[in-house]
C-alpha cells in the first residue's frame, strides 16, 4: 500500500502536470520578453542610425510655441515641460470637471430612467440610446462647429443679466479679481476649515456615544461658512472684487472667459458619458432585490428616503466598479480635444513631438501618464468601493 | 503567480506599443506648413541615408540641345494651386510658374506655346527632373540648402517671394500685426507656422490668443465662422483656401510676412548653359518690368529707344543672346509673347484676379519690394 502511494509521488516532472504548467508559462514569458527585446533593439538601432538618443533633457528646451488657456505662468520663452504642464493641467481640469458634472447627470438619468412617470422615463430612455449610439468625436466636433461656434460674434454679444457676455470667443462670467487682502484671507478661510473639521469630530463622537446623531454635516458646514462671513467683513478691504467682463477691442476682457474650446469638450464629454453612467446605475439600481424596497415601503419611508438609505447604498456595490471604467473612459477621452482645439495633454505633447523630433520620449511621456491617471482614479474607486461592499458575516 | 505575470504582460504591451508608435512616426524636419503643403519639403528627416536617387548630372550644353532637337520644352508643373500652376474648365494651364515655362519657350523658340506642361506631384517632382523626364521644375518649389545640394538641383532665381501671411476679413480693416493686438489667430499645429506666428508677436510686444487645430480644415472651418479675427499659413495656401470660403471678396490678405518661402523655377546639375538661361530670362522678365517696357509697347521701344541699357535687352546692341546659346532678340520674344514680370503677376495673382495676393516682397526694389535684376551687359 504504502510502496503504491511512493510510487504515485514519484511522477518524473516531466509529466508533472504542476511542471508542465510552470515551464508553460515559462516559455511563454520567454518568447514574449524575445520579442520585446527584438522590438527595443530595432528602436534603439533605428536611433542610432538618426544620431539620437533618447533622454528627457530636450524638455528643457524653448518651447517656442503659445498655447491659448494656461492656469501656470506660460509664454512662447517656457521650457517644453512647462508646456507639458500646461497640458496636462488642462486635462486635468477638464476631466475632474466633466467627472463631477457627468456623475450628477448620470445619477439623475439613471433614476429617471425607472421613473414611474411615463414620460419621464421614455425621455431618459430616448436620451440614453441616442448617446450611446453615437461617436464621440462626431459629437464633439456637433458642439464646437453647430453650437458654440453659432454664437452671436463678439461685437453682436448677447449679454444676460449680470453682465454674462455669449459671444463665440467663448462666455464671459462675472468673476473674483483678488485684492492685497485676498493672501490673509485664504489663511481665514484654512483656519475655517480647521474649525469645521474639529466641529465635525466632536459631534460625530457625540453622536456615536449617545446614539442620536446630531446634525453633523450641516454643522460643520456652518461653522465655515460662518468664519468665512465673519472673516470677509473683518478685513480691512474685500479680499475679492467683482470683475465684469466686457467687449473690449477685438476680445472680452475682464472676467472669466470661458472658451468655447473647452465648452464644446466639456460638454462633449459630459453629455456622453452621462448616458453610460445613467445606465450603470440603472442596472444598479435594478439590481437591488425588490423585497427591500417592499420592506422600506411599509416602514413609512417615503420614496425618496428609500431611494437615499435603502436602495442607493445597496446599489453602490453594483455601481462602483463599472463607474470607475467610466470615470477612466471620460479622462482619456478627453484627448479628443485636439480636434476642437483645446490644448490638453495629448494635443500640447503632439506640438512639442512635432517640434523637437522626440517621438519616443513624448508618446511615452503621455502613455505614462494617461497609466497614472488611471491608476490613480482606480485606487480611488476600489478604496470606495471596498467601503461600499457588503460586509459578509 | 498568475497576477504576477499579469502585471509583466501588461508591461510588455505597453512596450510593445510605444515602440510601434514610435517606429511609424520618422522625426519630422522643420517642414512647413501642410496647408501649403506644396512648398513643403518632402520630409527627408534623419533617417533615410539615401533620400533620393543618385542625382543625375546633365553635360554642359546637352538640355538646350536636346530641346531644340525635340522641338519644345518639358516643363514640370503644378495643376492644384490657383495662381501659381493650375488646369482651368478647358483644360489650360495658367499661374505665375506657368506663365515662366512660356516666358523660357519663347526665348529658345520664339514661341510661347512650344511647351508641354508636365503635372508633377509635390513628391515626384525632383525625381522627375532628376531623371531628365522634365527639362525644367517650376512648380512653387522652396529654395532650401537641401534641394539646392542633395536633390541635384540648382536654383536659379527667385520668381515669388512667398512667406507665412495672415488673412483677416476686410470689414475689420486689419493693415497690420498691431492692429490685430489682444485678438486671435487660428493656426494649424506642428508645424514652423505655429512658431512663425508666435515669434512674429513676441517680437512685435503684441498680445495675441492663438486658436490651434489639427488640421486645415477645421482651421479654416473655425477661422470663416468667426472665431479668430485672422488665419495665418503660406500666403499661396491662404489665397487659395480663400477662394473656396464662403465669400472670398470678404477677406484680405495682410500685406504682413512671417518667414521665408522663396519659390523658384529648379533645374539639373551639371549644365551651366541650361543654369544661365533659366536664370536670366527670370531676369529679363523684371528688368523689363523696371524699364517699363511690357508686351504691349515692346515693339515701340524697340523702335525708338535710345537707353544702350535697354537696346542691348532688346537685342538692338550687343551679342548677349549669343552667349546665351540664343538667338538676339530672346528677350524681346519673352517680352511680346509673355509680357514682363508686372504682367505676369497681374495676370495669375493681380487685383483683378480671385487669388490676388498683394505684391509685398515680390515688387521691384524700386517700389519697395526685393526684385533685382542684375545688369544685362
Amino acid at each position: 500500500m504504502a510502496s503504491k502511494q511512493h510510487q504515485k509521488t514519484a511522477i518524473p516532472f516531466w509529466r508533472d502536470e504542476r511542471t508542465l504548467q510552470l515551464l508553460g508559462q515559462a516559455a511563454f514569458a520567454a518568447v514574449v520578453l524575445f520579442f520585446a527585446y527584438i522590438l527595443i533593439q530595432n528602436m534603439v538601432n533605428g536611433l542610432q542610425r538618426q544620431g539620437t538618443t533618447l533622454g528627457l533633457t530636450f524638455l528643457r528646451g524653448t518651447a517656442g510655441f503659445d498655447i491659448a488657456e494656461f492656469s501656470i505662468e506660460y509664454s512662447r520663452s517656457s521650457t517644453y515641460l512647462q508646456a507639458f504642464l500646461v497640458g496636462l493641467l488642462n486635462t486635468l481640469q477638464v476631466s475632474a470637471i466633466g467627472i463631477l458634472l457627468s456623475t450628477i447627470l448620470g445619477v439623475i438619468l439613471g433614476v429617471a430612467r425607472l421613473s414611474a412617470n411615463v414620460l419621464v422615463r421614455g425621455l431618459a430612455a430616448a436620451y440614453l440610446e441616442l448617446m450611446r449610439n453615437l461617436s464621440l468625436l462626431v459629437f464633439l466636433i456637433f458642439w464646437y462647429l453647430a453650437v458654440f461656434l453659432k454664437l452671436p460674434r463678439v461685437a453682436e454679444a448677447v449679454i444676460w443679466p449680470g453682465q454674462i457676455h455669449l459671444t463665440n470667443r467663448g462666455v464671459g462670467l462675472p468673476w473674483g479679481l483678488p485684492t492685497e487682502t485676498f493672501e490673509t484671507y485664504k489663511l481665514i478661510l484654512l483656519a475655517g476649515l480647521v474649525a469645521a473639521a474639529i466641529v465635525a469630530i466632536v459631534l460625530y463622537s457625540i453622536g456615536k456615544r449617545t446614539g442620536k446623531p446630531p446634525l453633523t454635516v450641516l454643522w460643520t458646514l456652518l461653522t465655515f461658512l460662518a468664519v468665512a462671513v465673519v472673516g470677509w467683513f473683518a478685513l480691512p478691504a474685500a479680499p475679492l472684487t467683482l470683475d465684469f467682463p466686457s467687449v473690449q477691442g477685438l476680445n472680452m476682457a475682464g472676467g472669466k472667459v470661458v472658451t468655447p474650446e473647452f465648452m464644446a469638450l466639456l460638454s462633449g464629454l459630459v453629455l456622453y458619458t452621462a448616458a453610460f453612467i445613467g445606465e450603470v446605475v440603472r442596472a444598479g439600481l435594478q439590481a437591488v432585490s425588490k423585497g427591500q424596497v417592499e420592506a422600506a415601503r411599509a416602514i413609512g419611508l417615503t420614496g425618496f428616503q428609500t431611494l437615499r438609505l435603502v436602495v442607493f447604498p445597496q446599489a453602490m456595490r453594483v455601481i462602483v466598479p463599472p463607474l470607475t471604467s467610466q470615470y477612466l473612459n471620460l479622462t482619456k477621452n478627453s484627448s479628443l480635444a485636439i480636434a476642437v482645439g483645446y490644448p490638453d495633454m495629448f494635443y500640447v505633447s503632439n506640438t512639442i513631438l512635432n517640434q523637437s523630433g522626440r517621438a519616443v520620449e513624448m508618446i511615452a511621456l503621455v502613455m505614462l501618464t494617461y497609466l497614472t491617471f488611471s491608476l490613480v482614479t482606480s485606487a480611488f474607486m476600489n478604496w470606495y468601493n471596498q467601503r461600499t461592499q457588503l460586509v459578509e458575516r | 503567480m498568475s497576477k504576477k505575470l499579469y502585471s509583466v504582460f501588461g508591461l510588455l504591451i505597453v512596450a510593445a506599443l510605444l515602440l510601434a508608435a514610435c517606429g511609424g512616426a520618422p522625426a519630422p524636419s522643420g517642414d512647413s506648413s501642410p496647408a501649403a503643403g506644396d512648398t513643403a519639403a518632402p520630409s527627408t528627416g534623419g533617417d533615410d541615408a539615401a533620400p533620393a536617387p543618385a542625382a543625375q548630372t546633365a553635360a554642359q550644353g546637352e538640355t538646350l540641345a536636346a530641346v531644340v532637337a525635340r522641338g519644345h520644352l518639358i516643363c514640370g508643373a503644378n495643376n492644384q494651386v490657383p495662381g501659381f500652376g493650375y488646369v482651368d474648365a478647358d483644360g489650360n494651364f495658367s499661374g505665375v510658374d506657368v506663365d515662366y515655362c512660356r516666358a523660357l519657350a519663347a526665348a529658345i523658340f520664339g514661341d510661347a506655346n512650344a511647351v508641354e506642361f508636365r503635372p508633377v506631384t509635390a513628391a515626384e517632382r525632383f525625381t522627375a527632373l532628376q531623371s531628365g523626364e522634365i527639362d525644367i521644375l517650376s512648380r512653387n518649389t522652396t529654395w532650401t540648402l537641401t534641394r539646392d545640394t542633395e536633390l541635384g538641383g540648382n536654383f536659379t532665381a527667385t520668381t515669388f517671394y512667398d512667406g507665412q501671411g495672415i488673412m483677416a476679413p476686410s470689414a475689420a480693416g486689419f493693415t497690420s500685426l498691431a492692429d490685430l493686438a489682444g485678438g486671435s489667430v487660428c493656426v494649424q499645429t506642428g508645424t514652423t507656422t505655429e512658431m512663425n506666428l508666435a515669434d512674429a508677436f513676441a517680437a512685435a510686444g503684441i498680445s495675441y490668443s492663438p486658436v490651434v487645430f489639427e488640421d486645415a480644415d477645421s482651421t479654416f472651418a473655425a477661422y470663416s465662422e468667426g472665431r479668430c479675427d485672422a488665419v495665418t499659413t503660406d500666403k499661396s495656401g491662404l489665397v487659395s483656401r480663400r477662394s473656396v470660403l464662403a465669400d472670398p471678396s470678404a477677406h484680405v490678405i495682410l500685406d504682413v510676412t512671417l518667414s521665408k518661402e522663396p519659390l523658384g523655377p529648379m533645374v539639373r546639375h551639371g549644365d551651366d548653359q541650361w543654369y544661365d538661361i533659366a536664370q536670366w530670362v527670370v531676369f529679363a522678365l523684371i528688368a523689363a518690368e523696371e524699364y517699363g517696357i511690357t508686351s504691349a509697347n515692346v515693339d515701340q521701344v524697340r523702335a525708338t529707344n535710345t537707353d544702350p541699357q535697354i537696346n542691348r535687352l532688346l537685342g538692338n546692341e550687343g551679342e548677349l543672346g549669343a552667349k546665351l546659346g540664343l538667338d538676339n532678340d530672346w528677350a524681346y520674344n519673352v517680352i511680346a509673347l509673355a509680357g514682363n514680370y508686372g504682367e505676369i503677376y497681374d495676370r495669375n495673382l493681380g487685383p483683378d484676379t480671385p487669388t490676388h495676393i498683394p505684391r509685398g516682397l515680390n515688387n521691384l526694389y524700386t517700389n519697395g519690394g526685393i526684385l533685382f535684376a542684375p545688369p544685362f551687359n
